[in-house]
C-alpha cells in the first residue's frame, strides 16, 4: 500500500517524466496552457520534495520513505528499482526540488524558439535529478544522472550561446568518460562484494563480512575518485565546465551546476568514502591536492575573467575544491560540512546564474567592461547579485559559511591537513577579488557608452515578479539555512555519523558528533 | 529396406524440429512465384507485401510454438549433426526478425529505385534459413555449406542495384573476401579432419576407438582437449577463427567492411551489419564452448588482442569517416569487439554457467533494434544515389520530420550506449561479466572505446537536432533529401516500434532479466 510519503516521493520523479513525454507529444498546443501545466509540471517535484524535507524522521535508522520494486529486470545482479531518502539525500533532493522549480520559472517566461520542446528537455533533466538523489540503488542513481545528462546534451546545442555545438560535443564526451569510469569503479564494487542487492546498506553489510583487500579496494576507489571527479571537474579535467555552462541558457546551466555537478560529490561522501575508508585515506593526499588545484589555480583562472557568466562558471569550479577538500579529510566532520556545502553553493550558483542571465536581458551582453551604473537603474537586482556574491564567497548568514567554516574546522584537526587549511583559505581571499570586482564592474561607475545607446531604446527596468519571484526563494532559502544551519545539518549529522564513525579511520581524532550546527545538535 | 530402418531414419532425422527454415524457403518460393506470374508492377509489389506478411506470420508461429509447447531441452536431429535448443531457438528468432525488418526496409526502397522486388525478397529469405541453419551446426560439414549457402545469397544482395558502380564494386570486393575467407576457413576444416581421421597423427594421449565422425563437434572436443599442444591442430583452429573473424568483421580481417558496406544498397548494408555479424558470434560461441573448449588458455590471448585491436580499430577509424554508411559499418566493427569480450568472458565462467552467452544475445538483440532504427530511418532519405549519406543530409532533421528524428536518435544513443536505452543494458552487462573474469584489459579498452565512439555518434545526432549553420555561399539549392515521405506508413510504424522497444529494454527487462 502506498503511503502518502511514498506517493510524494515517486511523484516527484514521475511528474517531470510524464512532463517530458507530454511536452514531447506537443501538448498542449496553446500557449497559455502551456504555462499553467509548465507550472504544475516543475512545481509539484519543489513542494514533494520540500513536504519531504519537512516530514522527514531524524530518529529513523537508514532510509525513510522507501519504495522497492524487485523485478525490474536486473534483479539477478541485485538491482532493484529502490528509493528512499537518508539524511544526506534529503537535504539534496528539497534543494534539487527548488533549484528545479526556479529553473523551471525561468525556463516558462524566458520565451525560446520551439518552447515545448524547450520545456520537455527541462523537465526530463528534472526528473533524472530528483531521481537520483532519491535513488538508493547505486544502478538507479547511475541511471538516473544520466537522463539528466543527455538533454543537457541537447539543449546546449539547440538553445546554447556562441560556439554550442562544439561545447556540447565536448562536454558529452568529457562527461561519458566520467561517468564510464565510475560506472566502471560501481560495477566493480558489485562484482567483487557479490552483495544480495546493489544498494549502500547491502554493500555496507557485505564490506563489513568480507573486507576488500587492499589493492582491490585501492584501485576501485581511484575509478570512483576520477570518474565522480571528472564528473565533478576536480582540477586537472576542469576545463569541460566552465565553456559549457557559458554556453548554456540560463535554467541548464543552474540546474547542471547546481545540481548535477553534486551527483559527483553525493557519490563519494555517500558510497565510495564510507564503504573503502582505508583506500580513501591512501588517496586522501591526492584528492586534496588536486582540490587545492581548484581552489587556487582555478579561482586565479576566476579572478582574470571578464565575462560575468565565465567567471561565475570559474568561481563555482573552485568552490567544488571545497568540497573536495571536506571529503578528503576522511572525517564525519568534512564530510558533513561538504554536503552542507554542496546545499548551500548549489543554491548560490544558481542564484548567480539566474541573475546573470537577468543582467544578460537588461544589457545584451555580459562582458563586465560594458557594462556599469546597472545599479541606478534596477536597485533590486544589484541588491540581488550582491547578496549572492555574498554568499559566494561564504559570509556568515548565508549557508555557505558553515559548509565552508566547517570544512576549515575539519582540516584542522589533523596536522597533516593543516598545510592544506592554509593554503585554501587563501581562496576566500580570491572569491572576494573576482566577486566583488564584479559587483562594482556591473552595477556601480557610470554606464558604459554603448549601454547608454541600448538604453535609448529600451530602458533598464528593475526586476519584475517573475523575475523577482525565482530569485526570491532561492536566496530565501540560502538565507534560512545560514541563520538556521541545524535544519540541514541535523540531518546531515545523523546520516554521516552513523556511516563514519563505525569505520572511522582517524579514530579518536573525529568526533560522531559534528557539524557547525550551534550546539544544538547535542544528544 | 526393412521397417526398423525406416523407423531409424525418421528418428534420426527430425524434419519437423526444421520446419522454420523449410516454411521460410517456401514462401520465399512463393514469393518467386508471385513476382513470375505478375503482369504488371504494381502486381510485383505484392511479393514484397507478402514477404513482409510471411515472415511476421512465420515469427508470430515460430513464438507461439515456442511458449505454448516450450522446448527447453536440448535435443539433436540428423545422427547428431543439428542441436536444437532454448539458445539455438533464440538465435532464429533473431534471424527472423531480422530478415523481416530487411524486407520491411526493402519494401520502398526497391519501389523508389525501381529495383527488381521478386529476387530480393527471395535472396533475403533463403539467406535467413540458411543463417537459421548455421547457427544449429553440430558438424562441420553442414556448418560449411550452410555458410556457404549464406554467402550465396550474399553475392548477388551486394550487387544488386547493378547501375551503380559502387554497389558492383562492393560485390566483387564481398566476393573476393568471402572466397579467401571461406578458403581459410575449409583450410582449418581440412587440417582438423586431417589429423581427426588418422589416429597416428594423434598425440600419445587419445587411445583406443576412434569415437565417431572426425567432423563432429563431439569428435573434435575430445581431441583437442586431449591434444591441446598439437601444432597441426592449433593451426587448424586459429585458422577456422579466421575464416569466421572475416564474417565478423574482426580485425585485422575487417579490411573489406567499410567499402561493402558503402556500396551495398541499404537493406542489404543492415542485413549484413546485423544477421551476418549475429551468425558469426553464434558460430564463434558454439565453437569456442564446445569443440574449441580444450585450447582456451591458447585461444584467449589471441582474441583478447583481436578484441582489443577491433575496439581501437573501429572506433579510430570511424571518427575520420565522412560517409555514414562507413561509419555505421566501423562502429559495427567497434561493437564486434565488444561482443568478443563478451565471448571471451564465456570461455571463462566455470562450467554450466551460461550468464556471458545470455548477455551476448542480449546485446545482439539490442543491437539489432538499434541498427534496423537506424539504418531503417536512413532508407527513409530519398536521393539519386544511395550510396551517398553524408551528415549534411541530415542537417535539420528534427525540423522537417520530427519522428524520424525521434527514432534515430534513440537508434543512435542506443548505439552508442547511453542509458536508459537497451544498448546500455547490454554494455553495462558486459562490464559487470568482464569484471567477473577479470578481463580487464579489456574493460579499459571498451571504455575508451565508448568514449571515443561518442565523437561520431553525438556528431551524427548534434547534425539531426541543432540548426544547421547558415550557408551563406550556396549557388544552388541542395535537393532535399526529406521531401519525398510519402507512403511510409509501414515503415513508420516499425521504426517507432523499434524506438518504442529500445526505451522499454533499457527500462525494464522483467523476467528476461533472471538470466544475466
Amino acid at each position: 500500500m502506498m503511503s502518502f510519503d511514498t506517493f510524494l516521493l515517486l511523484g516527484a520523479i514521475v511528474t517531470p517524466f510524464f512532463g517530458w513525454i507530454l511536452f514531447l507529444c506537443g501538448f498542449p498546443r496553446d500557449d497559455r496552457k502551456i504555462k499553467f501545466v509548465g507550472y504544475l509540471i516543475f512545481g509539484f517535484p519543489c513542494l514533494a520534495a520540500f513536504l519531504l524535507f519537512l516530514r522527514f524522521d531524524l530518529l529513523q535508522e537508514g532510509y525513510c520513505f522507501e519504495v522497492l520494486y524487485d523485478r525490474m529486470g536486473l534483479q539477478k545482479l541485485g538491482i532493484t528499482f529502490h528509493l528512499g531518502l537518508n539524511g544526506i539525500s534529503s537535504p539534496l533532493f528539497a534543494m534539487a526540488g527548488l533549484i528545479g522549480f526556479c529553473a523551471g520559472i525561468t525556463a516558462i517566461h524566458s520565451n525560446p524558439e520551439r518552447l515545448r520542446l524547450y520545456l520537455s528537455m527541462l523537465s526530463l533533466m528534472l526528473a533524472g535529478l530528483m531521481g537520483l538523489f532519491a535513488s538508493v540503488d547505486l544502478f538507479f542513481y547511475y541511471l538516473f544522472h544520466e537522463f539528466a545528462l543527455i538533454p543537457t546534451f541537447l539543449m546546449i546545442g539547440i538553445w546554447g550561446g556562441r560556439n554550442r555545438s562544439g561545447i556540447a560535443l565536448e562536454l558529452t564526451i568529457y562527461l561519458t568518460l566520467g561517468a564510464l569510469v565510475s560506472l566502471g569503479g560501481l560495477i566493480a564494487l558489485n562484482v567483487f562484494l557479490d552483495a544480495p542487492k546493489f544498494d549502500f546498506p547491502s554493500l555496507s553489510e557485505a564490506i563489513g563480512q568480507t573486507p576488500l583487500n587492499g589493492s582491490a579496494a585501492w584501485k576501485i576507489f581511484g575509478l570512483l575518485m576520477f570518474g565522480f571527479g571528472i564528473l565533478v571537474a576536480l582540477f586537472p579535467f576542469h576545463t569541460w565546465a566552465a565553456r559549457g555552462y557559458d554556453a548554456a541558457p540560463a535554467p541548464v546551466s543552474m540546474l547542471h551546476a547546481g545540481v548535477l555537478k553534486k551527483f559527483g560529490l553525493y557519490g563519494l561522501v555517500q558510497i565510495a568514502v564510507p564503504l573503502l575508508p582505508e583506500a580513501a585515506v591512501h588517496w586522501s593526499p591526492w584528492l586534496m591536492w588536486l582540490a587545492l588545484g581548484n581552489v587556487l589555480f582555478v579561482g586565479m583562472v576566476a579572478v582574470a575573467q571578464t565575462n560575468f557568466k565565465s567567471m561565475i562558471s570559474y568561481g563555482s569550479i573552485m568552490h567544488m575544491g571545497y568540497c573536495f577538500l571536506g571529503i578528503g579529510a576522511c572525517s564525519a566532520l568534512g564530510a558533513a560540512s561538504a554536503v552542507m556545502l554542496m546545499c548551500a553553493h548549489g543554491l548560490s550558483v544558481a542564484l548567480m546564474f539566474l541573475l546573470a542571465e537577468f543582467v544578460y536581458r537588461r544589457t545584451d551582453t555580459l562582458e563586465m567592461n560594458e557594462i556599469g551604473g546597472l545599479g541606478g537603474k534596477s536597485p533590486l537586482l544589484a541588491c540581488f547579485c550582491i547578496a549572492a556574491v555574498l554568499a559566494t564567497i561564504g559570509l556568515p548568514g548565508f549557508g555557505n559559511f558553515w559548509g565552508e567554516f566547517g570544512i576549515f574546522l575539519s582540516l584542522g584537526e589533523q596536522i597533516e591537513h593543516r598545510f592544506f587549511l592554509g593554503l585554501s583559505a587563501l581562496g576566500i581571499v580570491l572569491s572576494a577579488i573576482f566577486g566583488l570586482r564584479a559587483v562594482s564592474r556591473l552595477f556601480f561607475g557610470s554606464p558604459s557608452e554603448s549601454l547608454r545607446k541600448r538604453e535609448k531604446k529600451c530602458p533598464v527596468y528593475d526586476l519584475k515578479g517573475k523575475e523577482l519571484f525565482p530569485a526570491a526563494l532561492i536566496l530565501g532559502s540560502l538565507i534560512l539555512i545560514g541563520i538556521c544551519p541545524s535544519l540541514v545539518s541535523d540531518r546531515i549529522d545523523r546520516a554521516v555519523s552513523d556511516r563514519y564513525s563505525s569505520n572511522s579511520p582517524s579514530g579518536s581524532t573525529s568526533k560522531p558528533s559534528c557539524c557547525p550546527s550551534d550546539g544544538d545538535s547535542d544528544r | 529396406m526393412s521397417m526398423e530402418k525406416y523407423l531409424d531414419f525418421s528418428r534420426a532425422n527430425l524434419w519437423a524440429e526444421l520446419w522454420p527454415e523449410i516454411a521460410l524457403c517456401l514462401g520465399a518460393l512463393i514469393v518467386l512465384g508471385i513476382d513470375l506470374f505478375s503482369k504488371n508492377r504494381n502486381a510485383k509489389q505484392l511479393s514484397g507485401s507478402f514477404a513482409v506478411f510471411f515472415q511476421l506470420v512465420l515469427i508470430a508461429v515460430h513464438l507461439l510454438d515456442y511458449l505454448l509447447i516450450r522446448h527447453t531441452f536440448d535435443r539433436v536431429s540428423f545422427s547428431g549433426m543439428l542441436k536444437h535448443g532454448i539458445q539455438q531457438d533464440l538465435a532464429r528468432t533473431f534471424f527472423l526478425i531480422s530478415g523481416m525488418l530487411v524486407s520491411v526496409l526493402a519494401h520502398r526502397y526497391l519501389r523508389l529505385r525501381k529495383l527488381r522486388t521478386g529476387e530480393f525478397h527471395h535472396l533475403v529469405m533463403l539467406a535467413s534459413a540458411g543463417l537459421m541453419l548455421l547457427c544449429q551446426t553440430q558438424h562441420f560439414v553442414i556448418f560449411f555449406v550452410a555458410l556457404e549457402a549464406v554467402a550465396l545469397c550474399f553475392y548477388p544482395l551486394v550487387a544488386f542495384d547493378r547501375e551503380s558502380t559502387r554497389s558492383l564494386e562492393a560485390g566483387i570486393k564481398y566476393l573476393i573476401f568471402g572466397a579467401l575467407s571461406s578458403t581459410l576457413l575449409l583450410l582449418g576444416i581440412v587440417l582438423l579432419f586431417g589429423v581427426g581421421s588418422n589416429p597416428e597423427y594423434w598425440g600419445a594421449s587419445l587411445s583406443g576407438e576412434p569415437a565417431g565422425d572426425p567432423l563432429s563437434f563431439a569428435f573434435l572436443f575430445d581431441l583437442l582437449s586431449e591434444n591441446p599442444e598439437h601444432p597441426l591442430l592449433r593451426s587448424g583452429v586459429v585458422l577456422v577463427l579466421i575464416g569466421i573473424a572475416f564474417k565478423v568483421g574482426a580485425a585485422p580481417f575487417q579490411i573489406w567492411v567499410p567499402d561493402v558496406y558503402h556500396g551495398s544498397p541499404l537493406p542489404i548494408t543492415a542485413f549484413l551489419a546485423v544477421s551476418s555479424k549475429a551468425a558469426g558470434f553464434f558460430i564463434l560461441l558454439a565453437l569456442l564452448n564446445g569443440p574449441f573448449a580444450g585450447m582456451t588458455d591458447f585461444l584467449l590471448p589471441l582474441l583478447s588482442f583481436v578484441a582489443t585491436l577491433t575496439i581501437f580499430f573501429g572506433n579510430l577509424a570511424a571518427c575520420s569517416q565522412r560517409n555514414l554508411k562507413r561509419i555505421l559499418g566501423l562502429s559495427g566493427v567497434a561493437h564486434a569487439g565488444y561482443l568478443m569480450v563478451a565471448v571471451m568472458a564465456s570461455m571463462l565462467l566455470p562450467g554450466e554457467s551460461d550468464r556471458a552467452v545470455w548477455i551476448l544475445f542480449f546485446y545482439l538483440f539490442t543491437y539489432l533494434l538499434s541498427s534496423y532504427a537506424v539504418f531503417g530511418v536512413m532508407s527513409l532519405a530519398s536521393g539519386d544515389t544511395d550510396s551517398e549519406h553524408e551528415l549534411v543530409d541530415y542537417q535539420d532533421l528534427a525540423n522537417q520530420c520530427p519522428w524520424a528524428a525521434f527514432v534515430l536518435v534513440i537508434g543512435l544513443a542506443s548505439l552508442a550506449g547511453i542509458p536508459p536505452l537497451a544498448g546500455f543494458i547490454g554494455k553495462a552487462l558486459l562490464l559487470s561479466v568482464a569484471f567477473e573474469t577479470k578481463l580487464h584489459l579489456s574493460i579499459v579498452a571498451m571504455v575508451i572505446g565508448v568514449v571515443v565512439s561518442i565523437y561520431y555518434y553525438f556528431g551524427w545526432i548534434r547534425a539531426v537536432c541543432f540548426h544547421p549553420p547558415k550557408n551563406l555561399d550556396e549557388d544552388e539549392p541542395k535537393v532535399n533529401p526529406w521531401s519525398n515521405l510519402a507512403g511510409i506508413g509501414l515503415q513508420k510504424i516499425f521504426l517507432l516500434c523499434l524506438a518504442a522497444t529500445s526505451i522499454v529494454f533499457g527500462l525494464w527487462q522483467g523476467s528476461f532479466g533472471d538470466a544475466f
